[in-house]
């Protein structure tokens, strides 16, 4: 076996193509055989695929290129200029591994993943979720808690499925409210896409009775306060004797019985064990496809037999870490981040739908909503007002709170809704929208609320005094895309200060808004 | 209507239906793609850049008078009795200075003293003074006006949503101004798209059209010059540089497609449309100089290119207090600015197609509150209230039902939204049994059924 991989290795076509001067490098650790570390295991999982299939792969990514996909990547926020100088500057030969371990411990990894899950659990106040904003702050932070201490995630889907208590009190019961339906059907298919990655809707319908009926026993009553709910098991709130009927979703039979135990907890410890099929691939391969953009199943929450993983190795591989690891989280993070795979180039070699699945190289990822303004603002100093409708009078969240740290869906603004923050109403991931359209494209180049940001920037103030145009450039370069410019780009600023006359704060300005306008810019690449 | 330019770039025709669908924000669909197939740019040479169906084409298939929707939106509740339901006999307690209704050019139909203009073009519209849905605020009686519905679990779209996604992208509109423009303002979360998603959305202009320079959100900015949005222009392209190490990459192509689109209505002709100093200054004048009389002759200037759905958002109606000083102030605007819409509609052939409704989320209270802290206000009411319909194939000079002698009970034929808003629907083609796609996938048809609780006395039979 080590034999074929290392045939294959070698029988991957050389690149013609030098490395790009600004994005790629050529320097690339050694895949050791046999593989070392789970992030060795992953690459070989992938490179042996590709070399399967004849595809080459690209070359690894510059340093520049790492440190911005990686902070985007893993905390949904723009490294500053300060950061980018000292990561382009260090001599350190692992400064890849150290940047990846500082990100996992910032603040802003539990902002931005409790953002992520946010719009899976469907945290919003408003229809048709209709959360009520002291029940979405309550389900926010139990989530955000959860991200931040890196709850294990078989101990994170516990507490979300068997919770009882008050909507206020005790977050995860919200998982329970945070349904448009709210029958032991419509729970059980909510399980069914937010844990086991599956759409109920294309199951038989026998199939999801049968799963009914470990939901048919939650209920819910109204208390004296206002808005508050509890969400309880009750063994005789079963009135149409569903749990009779209940069937594992693999088509084990069970006998369930309500006046001794809670069915929600026998389906949990169905459900939660490492090597159900149904649980740990869902996970990793939903992490996967936040990194890397794609999953291996793909769409990430439509697993069924007609829809297979591009590559069953890679997700095997990663399925064994995860259950090794005894579920964790941010360990699977942490072995994708430091493979090979992550660091490729998005320069294609070969650029064709399948090497896009088979992860030859890095995908261009629009930024999403949240993180695009952030990073508008964190360049341009500047914030946005946010405020929460209901109930009245509003609530004005303090200017300091970015938009990744939203707790409320419902809590929105025209740039996030142009930009495609997804409504939370489904829990699908394809709600997000990352696309790119003409609308969005008049705001960023030509909209006050943008050309109002860049006038208040102190970054344009600083820009304008540079004492050249390299010292003009760098700054805004450095703050706005983590790297250095170019002579060319040097060359073509000095072309537009010929022709329009441009200079001090008017050529900054310019600049800085020709940078925000960069696909460079609003995608992570 | 001009007469169809044959363009002799092929490129810049098939640029021009790329905007069209991207501007939508959202993929193209599928009939989208296979009816560019079919067609290809060859059918797109025989269009006019921004103009869809001409005024002097055929009523499409489906026998539909109307082409585009004015809505003219009295943002907080304007008063019935002061306005298009007079009541000068229940005395001085409820009419307060405004009590003398002046009669129309229609035998019988007086309005309110303050809207001479539109008392002499009172043949071209007609009032509903039975509107009623009982609900007192404002934002949910705004939601249940413009959806016809008071659904708890889901958000319904607005009308204009609703026309947007019938009679916009997906059914072949190719204009590149969106299909559902707002004048200037937007209403927000509980009267636009709903669930049928940010493709729907309204474009709001921002800016106003009554100021020296109307800067129009995203298309005109303010302080730069064409000149130096051209030299920005080219500075971006010069500095693309990780759009040139990707040659072939598909998110990069549709980026630089959407900014080609773009400055088509940054550079191009097509946003030289929302400049109104192309309208002679008598046109100007009649309309009135101020945002609302502006807003009308834009949404003239818009349903003329084609434009499916305009809404005016005209706010200032939730008079509380100084309620009459304000009415002195604001009727006369309204009464211009709409009165020369329909004039101005109509003089262009335009009426028989375009719908124009003009109302508020609801009435205000007919009787006069003059204790303190009110000291003659009024306030919101919507038991009864009234709306103003024209052209699209609805009648005119007709008045529909009716309130008692104070305006404050429907007497005969109460009117509910969703009875409104099916026969608006009616007359642009959408038979209100047009599914919507309900995000649970439950059956949703664009006018509720009674079967959902909705109050109901039937479509406006009468106006057709």
């Amino acid at each position: 076996m080590r034999l074929l991989i290392a045939i294959f290795l070698a029988a991957t076509p050389i690149r013609a193509a030098e490395p790009h001067p600004v994005y790629e490098t050529d320097h690339f650790p050694e895949l050791p055989v046999p593989a070392v570390t789970p992030s060795d295991r992953i690459d070989e999982a992938v490179f042996t695929h590709l070399a399967e299939l004849g595809i080459a792969k690209a070359h690894p990514c510059s340093d520049a290129v790492f440190l911005r996909r990686a902070y985007l990547a893993v905390i949904g926020t723009l490294p500053r200029d300060d950061e980018a100088i000292d990561f382009l500057a260090s001599t350190d030969e692992n400064k890849r591994e150290g940047l990846v371990e500082h990100l996992l411990q910032r603040p802003e990894y539990g902002d931005f993943w409790a953002m992520k899950w946010g719009d899976l659990l469907r945290v919003k106040a408003e229809f048709p979720i209709k959360l009520w904003p002291n029940a979405v702050q309550a389900y926010h932070k139990w989530i955000h808690d959860s991200v931040r201490s890196n709850k294990l995630f078989h101990h994170f889907v516990q507490e979300l499925l068997v919770s009882s208590g008050s909507n206020f009190r005790e977050g995860q019961v919200n998982f329970y409210r945070a349904m448009p339906d709210r029958s032991p059907g419509g729970i059980a298919s909510t399980v069914a896409l937010t844990f086991m990655g599956e759409r109920a809707e294309k199951w038989p319908p026998r199939k999801l009775e049968a799963m009914a009926g470990f939901f048919a026993n939650v209920s819910y009553k109204a208390t004296a306060e206002w808005k508050e709910e509890i969400v309880f098991f009750d063994p005789l709130g079963d009135k149409d004797l569903l749990h009779k009927r209940a069937i594992f979703p693999d088509g084990t039979p069970v006998t369930l019985d309500p006046g001794r135990e809670d069915p929600r907890a026998v389906f949990a410890g169905w459900l939660l064990r490492p090597e159900n099929p149904y649980f740990s691939r869902v996970i990793t391969n939903r992490v996967w496809s936040w990194l890397m953009g794609r999953g291996i199943v793909h769409e990430p929450d439509d697993f069924r037999t007609d829809n297979p993983p591009s590559n069953p190795a890679l997700l095997a591989v990663l399925e064994s870490e995860f259950i090794a690891s005894r579920c964790d989280v941010r360990h699977l993070f942490r072995a994708i981040l430091n493979s090979r795979t992550f660091a490729l180039s998005s320069i294609p070699e070969q650029d064709t739908p399948e090497a896009a699945a088979q992860f030859a190289h890095y995908p261009l990822r629009r930024l999403e909503a949240e993180v695009f303004i952030d990073a508008i603002n964190q360049i341009t100093g500047t914030a946005e007002e946010y405020s929460s409708p209901i109930p009245e009078p509003f609530t004005f969240i303090p200017e300091e709170v970015r938009a990744i740290a939203l707790a409320d869906g419902s809590i929105t603004s025209s740039f996030l809704e142009l930009f495609g923050r997804p409504p939370r109403d489904t829990g699908l991931e394809a709600e997000r929208s990352r696309t790119n359209s003409a609308q969005q494209r008049l705001h960023l180049l030509n909209s006050s609320h943008i050309q109002k940001k860049i006038a208040a920037s102190p970054l344009v103030a600083d820009a304008a005094g540079g004492a050249d145009l390299k010292a003009t450039a760098e700054p805004v370069y450095l703050t706005l895309l983590s790297r250095y410019p170019t002579p060319e780009e040097i060359a073509t600023l000095k072309a537009h200060v010929r022709n329009s006359q441009s200079s001090g704060k008017s050529l900054a300005t310019d600049l800085v808004w020709a940078l925000i306008n960069q696909p460079e810019f609003y995608h992570n690449h | 209507m001009n007469p169809p330019i044959h363009h002799p770039d092929t490129a810049l025709a098939r640029d021009t239906a790329r905007i069209a669908s991207a501007l939508g924000g959202a993929p193209q669909s599928r009939r989208e793609a296979l009816r560019r197939t079919l067609f290809g740019s060859a059918g797109l040479l025989l269009m006019e850049p921004f103009v869809i169906r001409g005024a002097d084409q055929p009523i499409p298939a489906g026998g539909a008078a109307a082409k585009s929707v004015i809505q003219i939106w009295l943002w907080g509740g304007p008063c019935h009795i002061d306005t298009f339901d007079p009541k000068p006999e229940a005395g001085r307690e409820y009419s307060g200075a405004l009590d003398a209704p002046i009669e129309t050019n229609v035998s019988g139909v007086r309005i309110g003293q303050l809207l001479p203009e539109l008392a002499k073009q009172a043949d071209k519209y007609s009032l509903i003074r039975s509107m009623t849905h009982g609900n007192n605020g404002h934002e949910t009686a705004a939601y249940l006006v413009q959806t016809g519905r008071s659904s708890e679990r889901d958000v319904f779209p607005g009308l204009g949503a609703v026309v947007s996604y019938f009679k916009g992208y997906d059914a072949g509109y190719e204009g590149l101004i969106p299909p559902y423009v707002v004048l200037t303002q937007p209403q927000g979360r509980f009267s636009e798209a709903g669930f049928l998603g940010p493709r729907y959305k309204p474009y709001a202009t921002g800016g106003n059209p009554a100021a020296a320079t109307f800067e129009v959100e995203g298309i005109v900015a303010p302080g730069i010059s064409e000149q130096h949005q051209r030299e920005r222009r080219n500075l971006l392209a010069g500095l693309n540089t990780l759009g040139s190490a990707l040659p072939g990459d598909a998110t990069i192509k549709t980026v630089l497609d959407s900014e080609r689109q773009a400055y088509e209505l940054i550079l191009g002709d097509a946003g030289k449309l929302f400049d109104l100093k192309q309208e002679p200054d008598a046109v100007r004048d009649r309309y009135g100089r101020n945002t609302f009389g502006q807003s009308c002759l834009m949404a003239r200037r818009l349903v003329e290119k084609g434009v499916p759905y305009v809404t005016v958002n005209y706010q200032g109606w939730d008079t509380h207090k100084q309620h009459f000083q304000i009415m002195n102030r604001k009727l006369p605007e309204l009464d211009a600015g709409l009165a020369a819409l329909l004039e101005d509609l109509d003089g262009r052939g335009l009426l028989s197609s375009t719908v124009v409704w003009c109302c508020g989320e609801f009435g205000r209270t007919p009787k006069v509150d003059n204790e303190s802290p009110w000291n003659g206000g009024r306030h919101h009411f919507g038991k009864v209230f009234s709306c103003l319909i024209a052209g699209g194939g609805f009648k005119g000079g007709q008045v529909v039902g009716s309130s008692d002698a104070k305006g404050e009970e429907v007497v005969d034929r109460p009117v509910y939204p969703a009875d409104l808003i099916g026969s608006i629907y009616g007359q642009i083609g959408i038979p209100s049994d047009s599914p919507l796609p309900h995000p649970q996938g439950n059956p949703t048809c664009v006018v509720p059924k009674e079967e959902e609780g909705v109050p109901t006395a039937g479509l406006l039979k009468e106006l057709v």
